[in-house]
């Protein structure tokens, strides 16, 4: 009589838990959309620092409301300072497994990708990561503390959000910078700098560059900054020919700063085409970046065949190293690299069966979000979805996209665990069974010593910040540290 | 919620649907198509905050689209983003009634966003 039950549920019904883990915007729109789609879901949140929202705390700024009101819905359950992985201070994903019927990870991309050129270590090659977790109060960087004061040059590799992020944090009026949030120490450091030239190094050109249009027109706009306009051979001469978001782009550098060079105080410029292959030792002061030495580049087919109305087709345009090209170098004793971040797996994943593809740096998934796995399909089948594992955001995509995408990309993956859940699909254990999440983790938290944040303490925590930074005129004055953020709480 | 219109000022907003069905309403000025399209299939996941290009609408009329004030650098930022953009394509949240759009018709868009090869890094 195994098979026999008394009379069954209507799906939809049946009580839903998942665990989320992370909560940066991923994290935040797929619990929203799950909840939404879900009447019986319940979701709890695990992030491993005490303050939540990713990097959209430490590179964005900008309040979300509907993230404080996913928050508060009664089906939710924040878990903050408790970070998923094998250290003794951290939570076992095999811990927490068997109490959901389905994990979702939005963890995010906590690495820094490298270029494996050689200098990479000399002193003065900074990682952009670092530096944007730094002057943004991520508590890991807080000592970074660069050396602004030594180089009136800065090279910036890599033609992304962050790069220009960077750029943009060197380049501007200290005053605009002391009413954001950034921490008072990176205000101490950037009122010291000396660097008056920016230079944004990419190894493509500019219809392939990754940064997006709001990035560089925030820079066009930087009071008393002006922008050198780019080689324009390299910009299609007819340029609204080219699909809407190039074109609009293109427009935008192509007018430039309202500042002139000669009328600045700083400068900045977008060089195209070029591929950094060593960092240089400084002559005169060994073990310090003298320069930057790139190669030039040029595109492996000729860039009149590629119709300009093909926009996949001229963003996926790729590079060599060009034939007797010029070789350079920029000058330099400070550069940042910023040629984007990449995930880790978390330990604990074979346990699980869970994979992870190094080389693109995510978990790999059928692009809905399901993770899969190489072996797990029926029969000779090959790839199979690895039961009630699911992805999101970064993590997912890879490290590219702003806010907009991640939630559309987060919807995706919450609206298949939806659907999964719904079409009785396989999950972790048996789909009847009903899962005790959080109540029964907690005991396991407990006992590893694991000091768990409620959303609760985490709107203490804010109110503190804010009411620091009300005293300088500032939006709030982040903690530098987890301990910091613990000493709020213990009053 | 949205206010009734004063007495002679009642604008009249038609949206068709995925299904192709219409939905007309009668508004006052200075309400926003979002709010409007309440109940219609929009999602509107920003709340209007100009974030999340949810609210596309594809104005039917181009004379009509033409008599609309032009979308400022947000919202064209954001129509970028959006899944099936046209050259009458809005935002609905940022789109506001006024005596010059009464008898407005927009569509909202058929395709829904499905993955795209270029949403995943390519390396
Ligand atoms: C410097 C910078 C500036 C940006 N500026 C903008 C901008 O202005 N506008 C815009 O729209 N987009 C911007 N973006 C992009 C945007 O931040 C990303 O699209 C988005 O944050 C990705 O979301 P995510 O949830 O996948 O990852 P994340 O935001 O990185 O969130 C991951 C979360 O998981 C947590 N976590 C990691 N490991 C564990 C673990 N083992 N256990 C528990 N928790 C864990 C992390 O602490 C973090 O809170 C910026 C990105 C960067 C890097
Ligand atoms: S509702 Fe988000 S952009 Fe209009």
């Amino acid at each position: 009589y195994s098979g026999v039950r008394p009379y069954s549920t209507a799906d939809s019904e049946r009580p839903f838990r998942c665990a989320v883990i992370g909560s940066g915007p991923a994290g935040f729109y797929a619990a929203y959309r799950m909840l939404q789609k879900m009447p019986n879901a319940r979701v709890d949140m695990y992030e491993a620092l005490p303050s939540p929202y990713g990097l959209v705390r430490f590179g964005v700024a900008p309040d979300h409301p509907e993230f404080v009101e996913v928050a508060s819905h009664p089906s939710f359950t924040f878990i903050g300072n408790t970070t998923i992985g094998s250290a003794p201070s951290s939570l076992p994903l095999s811990s927490i497994a068997p109490h959901y019927n389905a994990l979702l990870f939005s963890y995010g991309a906590s690495q820094d990708r490298k270029l494996g050129i050689a200098g990479e270590d000399l002193s003065g090659v900074v990682s952009a990561r670092a530096f944007v977790g730094w002057y943004n109060g991520l508590p890991e960087y807080a000592n970074l503390n660069p050396a602004l004061d030594g180089s009136e040059e800065a090279v910036v590799i890599g033609q992304g959000n962050v790069a220009l992020d960077v750029a943009r944090v060197l380049l501007s009026p200290l005053d605009r910078l002391r009413h954001t949030d950034m921490t008072e120490n990176a205000l101490e450091t950037l009122s010291k700098s000396r660097v008056r030239r920016v230079r944004v190094v990419g190894r493509r050109g500019p219809l392939q560059a990754p940064y997006t249009i709001k990035e560089v027109r925030e820079l066009m706009q930087l009071p008393g900054v002006a922008f050198s306009t780019p080689d324009r051979s390299l910009f299609p001469k007819e340029s609204k020919k080219l699909p809407r978001p190039l074109m609009r782009i293109a427009q935008v550098i192509e007018k430039g700063s309202p500042t002139v060079v000669a009328e600045a105080t700083r400068q900045w410029e977008l060089l195209y085409m070029r591929s950094p292959v060593a960092f240089e030792e400084n002559s005169s002061n060994a073990g310090t970046l003298g320069g930057v030495r790139v190669d030039e580049m040029e595109f492996t087919q000729d860039p009149s065949s590629v119709p300009l109305s093909d926009l996949d087709a001229l963003r996926s345009m790729r590079v060599k190293k060009k034939e007797n090209g010029k070789e350079e170098v920029l000058n330099t004793n400070l550069a940042f690299r910023s040629v984007g971040y990449q995930s880790e797996p978390l330990e604990g994943f074979e346990e699980l069966g869970i994979p992870f593809d190094r080389k693109m740096g995510i978990i790999p998934n059928d692009l809905y979000g399901r993770v899969l796995s190489p072996d797990s399909g029926p029969g000779a089948l090959g790839a199979g979805h690895v039961p009630g594992m699911y992805a999101a955001g970064w993590v997912k995509r890879g490290p590219t996209g702003v806010i907009a995408s991640t939630m559309q990309d987060a919807f995706t993956s919450a609206d298949i665990v939806a659907k999964d859940w719904a079409d009785g699909v396989t999950f972790i254990g048996s789909n009847d069974e009903p899962k005790a999440g959080w109540s029964e983790v907690k005991k396991e938290a407990e006992k590893r010593g694991i000091r768990s944040i409620t959303w609760d303490d985490w709107l203490k925590i804010d109110k503190e910040e804010k009411r620091r930074g009300q005293a300088k005129g500032k939006e709030r004055e982040k903690c530098h540290s987890v301990q910091e953020m613990l000493n709020i709480l213990d009053g | 919620h949205l206010d009734p219109p004063k007495p002679g000022e009642e604008r009249k907003v038609t949206f068709i649907d995925k299904e192709g069905d219409e939905h007309t309403f009668v508004v006052a000025d200075g309400d926003n198509l979002l709010d409007i399209a309440n109940d219609l299939e929009m999602e509107g996941a920003c709340g209007g905050s100009c974030a999340c290009s949810t609210c596309h609408v594809i104005v039917s009329d181009p004379d009509m689209f033409d008599k609309m004030e032009e979308p400022d650098d947000d919202e064209n930022d954001m129509l970028d983003l959006a899944f099936g953009l046209t050259e009458t394509s809005r935002l609905g949240c940022q789109v506001k009634m006024s005596k010059e759009l009464d008898g407005l018709v927009v569509k909202l868009p058929t395709m829904t966003r499905n993955l795209q090869a270029s949403d995943f890094a390519k390396r």
